[in-house]
């Protein structure tokens, strides 16, 4: 039973995800848009199995949803304060810095999530991944402290996807 | 004061703060003068901008009657692929040393970027 499970469904959550797209782009939820939906959702992860060698172990959709709101939040904030550093910091008084942050996460997926997490967030882009995956070199635009900033990257989401990604 | 009204003041004012922050962005991509400092303004400023616009053109669809959902999925692939430029963008920064030299990581040897052999690397390095 679960060896059928898995031949069908390798990636539940990749076809609930293009199920729910499918919807969102016929703009309708009707029975047939849902069969074809799930369809969709069973044949595409089938095809493009080839990209996707291993499924994560654990995956908590609870944490993920509690994660996406803090992250869509520190957006908001994030957004507000880089207007104001266009807006009020002179191009002299500006001081960005690489920062370098030393990786606990192993899965390729958690670190695409944290590197996506830290290029929409603070003041910060993520720009490259050491050659063996240790750790993330991370731009930052006006900082005084460089370590509380690598700090709270480690403390807010590092740990928070450690605990989605089992 | 009738539920119309209301709703079209609500989508104007999401029209004019998504395009305040979209003119922001843009400030900022014009005021920074260095290439790495340049990607900041876009890549953050952007999204809510064009967050801004979207809610207001979900608020626009449901007052006139049809309902939309296509906003979110524009949303949503936007919030992909953003970092994703973002950090393609700085990697070419990093070949093409128009940034700083980025401090060596703490394990590994080099940066995957960097992390190519000298004769298969083909950015021009500039004359310092």
């Amino acid at each position: 039973m679960t060896r059928a499970r898995n031949w069908l469904l390798p990636h539940p959550f990749l076809t609930l995800l293009l199920a729910v797209v499918w919807m969102l782009l016929q703009n309708e939820v009707s029975a047939g848009m849902v069969v074809f939906g799930v369809i969709l959702g069973i044949i595409i992860p089938k095809i493009t199995a080839i990209w996707w060698p291993d499924t994560p172990k654990g995956f908590r959709l609870g944490k993920m949803i509690t994660y996406s709101f803090i992250v869509l939040w520190d957006i908001l904030v994030a957004n507000i304060q880089v207007a104001w550093i266009v807006l009020s910091v002179p191009n002299s008084k500006l001081r960005p810095a690489w920062i370098v942050v030393p990786l606990e996460l192993r899965q390729p997926e958690a670190i695409t999530m944290l590197a996506g997490t830290i290029t929409l967030t603070p003041g910060t882009v993520s720009a490259d991944l050491s050659s063996a995956g240790h750790s993330l070199l991370v731009h930052v635009l006006h900082t005084d402290d460089p370590d509380a900033i690598r700090d709270e990257i480690k403390s807010r989401y590092e740990r928070r996807l450690m605990e989605i990604f089992q | 004061m009738s539920v119309e009204i209301l709703g079209t003041y609500a989508v104007t004012l999401f029209l004019l703060i998504g395009s305040g922050f979209a003119a922001v962005g843009v400030l900022g991509l014009l005021k920074f003068n260095d290439s790495m400092t340049r990607l900041h303004a876009p890549t953050k400023v952007g999204t809510v901008g064009i967050g801004a616009l979207l809610l207001a053109s979900v608020g626009h669809s449901f007052l006139i009657g049809g309902s939309s959902m296509h906003e979110l999925l524009i949303m949503a692939f936007l919030f992909v692929t953003a970092p994703i430029s973002a950090n393609f963008i700085a990697k070419v920064n990093i070949h093409s040393r128009s940034c700083e030299t980025p401090p060596a990581p703490l394990q590994d040897s080099t940066w995957s970027t960097l992390n190519v052999p000298e004769e298969e690397r083909e950015v021009e390095e500039k004359p310092s």
